[in-house]
């Protein structure tokens, strides 16, 4: 791969690629789903899980926390809905609540289990922000494996999916389960989230989910294309972000991918084939032009009249 | 006073601050804008520390105050734009809050501002740090700070009552009466983001979402008069902030995470046993109300 740098670290940049990717089309369907602050919420509930696993087991075992995390924001989705349906409360309170509380918990947790022996040394602390550097050979491989799971579960149900999304009715219709289709959404959408926080940490993975689908959504009108160029987007920030993590002792990761990941979307934001500003400046241009062309042919004739 | 009475007055003013504006985001849905303020006002923090080298109360707010209407400003900008509202919250937030991270990781070091700090408060060091007021005495910083901002916060609210209740309602009527609702957006917004900073020394950025929301949300349940809701949030900030102290005691460990999960405790009660709205409230009439239609 990049010359210059570490076996090590051309693992973890192929696993934060992969990661970026798995993410960017995860993210492509919390969108359409007009759910991409749930991921924020989810991200933050996983906390505790993580916490909890590791004071169980006594030691760093990445399954393990993945275990607890996917538990801890399971529970996180199901209070979610649970508020939302049988109160007043509306979704985004709802998450708010949950977000917070959930975090604190894992804060209160975090402090007991960095205090007992050994905690300190956990590198627990890097759940919060990321650390890319600080995962082993092992880590590396479980996330990855995982994280081509989910990019394979996208593109093999790929149609199932654009039907579920965009015409739930029809998809009913075929015989697709909605309820089958929306479980297995949200096993995704949670495997993906906690398979990132170590790498970017739960504050910041939600910006792996949301940012890369809002930049593709300039370029295309095809869902196809959509999910590719997120995928893209999600992959080159996330390698990018790694890799400028790296030059600087101890930097986190999380916050470099993300910026990586802003300044795309700032790019597509401008020069986004089909809704960037240059594309709708030249747009309106266009229109001008037509609208004045009739009015020019009439002054033509009036002029050649006289 | 002594050191753990001035914990506690730190965080009920936080508790009775928050409960204030909080009471208003739940009413105007904007729980998550809440989230993402308090996650930006770092940068706001981490700028005005680079720009000034120091850290005092002053440029903090001021700082904040920008990075809390950067934000909105851009969540509206990116709304109009054609992007889903908590798409674009979801966007800025991230950004604005990854690139404070990354200034304090590059720029400010461990010297005088942490992220650990930033996040999660260190409400123990606040009696240590004081400053003499006329006639009173030595006061700490953080809590002198937080008692101008409430009294801030109190003066905008009450001063404006009437206006906050219709636009929070019905944003309609109260453009159609010619009340500028725009600008009481931002006006509400700086609200947030200086309740934000004044709390930051005490619970840290992330758990002023909890304290922001949750004892809101566990009062709406409770009532449908906002009065009664303004109070009874309030009561239940001062009342998660005054167990949280003391479960962190207890268990010796967090503060601010304790107080988050105190406010949690009080928005399950609520959830479950409040008179109105309660599930168990409900679980109970569903029944009773059946047979009544029944007959």
């Amino acid at each position: 791969m990049i010359a210059g740098l570490s076996p090590n670290t051309q693992w973890v940049l192929f696993s934060t690629l992969i990661l970026g990717m798995a993410a960017g089309l995860i993210g492509c369907l919390a969108y359409w789903k007009r759910q991409s602050l749930m991921s924020d919420a989810l991200s933050h509930a996983a906390l505790p899980g993580v916490v909890i696993a590791f004071a169980l087991l006594g030691f760093k075992s990445i399954p393990g926390m993945i275990a607890g995390a996917a538990v801890s924001a399971l529970l996180g989705f199901l209070f979610i809905q649970w508020i939302q349906s049988s109160s007043k409360i509306k979704e985004d309170t709802a998450m708010g609540i949950i977000l917070s509380i959930f975090f604190g918990l894992g804060m209160m947790l975090l402090s007991i289990v960095n205090r007992t022996a050994g905690g300190g040394q956990s590198g627990l602390d890097s759940f919060i922000f990321g650390q890319a550097a600080s995962m082993t050979g092992k880590d590396v491989r479980t996330m990855s494996a995982l994280a081509l799971a989910v990019i394979a579960a996208v593109a093999i149900g790929f149609k199932e999916w654009k039907l579920f999304l965009f015409d739930s009715d029809f998809a009913r219709g075929l015989g697709l389960s909605g309820k089958l289709m929306n479980g297995i959404y949200m096993t995704l959408l949670i495997l993906v989230i906690v398979i990132g926080i170590q790498a970017v940490g739960v504050i910041l993975m939600s910006a792996l989910l949301i940012i890369p689908p809002v930049s593709a959504r300039y370029w295309t009108q095809s869902f196809k294309r959509m999910l590719i160029l997120s995928a893209l987007f999600g992959g080159g920030a996330g390698a990018a972000g790694t890799w400028i993590s790296t030059l600087g002792k101890g930097w986190p990761t999380g916050p470099f991918i993300v910026v990586v990941s802003s300044s795309l979307f700032l790019i597509s934001l401008v020069f986004g084939f089909q809704k960037g500003w240059l594309a709708k400046w030249r747009h309106v241009q266009a229109h001008k032009r037509q609208a004045a062309e009739p009015l020019r042919q009439n002054a033509r004739k009036e002029e050649s009249a006289v | 006073m002594s050191y753990t009475g001035w914990i506690l007055l730190t965080a009920s003013l936080v508790g009775l601050t928050c409960g204030i504006v909080g009471t208003f985001l739940i009413l105007r849905r904007m729980a998550m804008m809440a989230d993402a303020i308090s996650h930006s006002v770092l940068l706001g923090i981490v700028v005005a520390y680079l720009i000034t080298r120091q850290l005092s109360g002053g440029h903090m707010l001021i700082g904040s105050i920008a990075a809390g209407l950067l934000t909105a400003l851009l969540v509206q900008f990116l709304h109009s734009r054609g992007v889903a509202h908590d798409a674009s919250i979801g966007v800025v937030f991230t950004t604005l809050f990854a690139a404070g991270v990354i200034l304090i990781a590059t720029q400010v070091g461990n010297a005088h501002l942490d992220v650990k700090h930033a996040l999660m408060g260190e409400i123990t060091f606040v009696p240590w740090n004081t400053v003499d007021v006329p006639w009173i005495g030595a006061v700490p910083q953080a809590t002198l700070l937080l008692f101008i901002v409430l009294l801030i916060v109190l003066t905008v609210i009450l001063a404006l009552y009437k206006e906050w209740k219709i636009t929070s309602f019905d944003p309609a009527l109260a453009a159609s009466l010619g009340l500028p609702v725009a600008l009481m957006h931002y006006l509400f917004m700086t609200l947030v983001s200086v309740t934000t900073v004044a709390s930051f020394d005490a619970v840290g950025a992330i758990m002023v979402v909890a304290m922001l929301i949750t004892p809101a949300a566990a009062a709406y349940l409770w009532t449908e008069r906002l009065s009664v809701m303004l109070l009874l949030s309030c009561a239940f900030g001062v009342l998660a902030a005054v167990a949280g102290y003391y479960i962190a005691v207890l268990l010796d460990t967090s503060i601010s995470g304790s107080m988050a999960f105190a406010a949690g405790l009080v928005f399950i009660v609520s959830f479950l046993v409040s008179p109105t709205s309660g599930v168990l409230a409900r679980r109970f009439r569903a029944p009773a109300i059946a047979e009544e239609q029944g007959r």
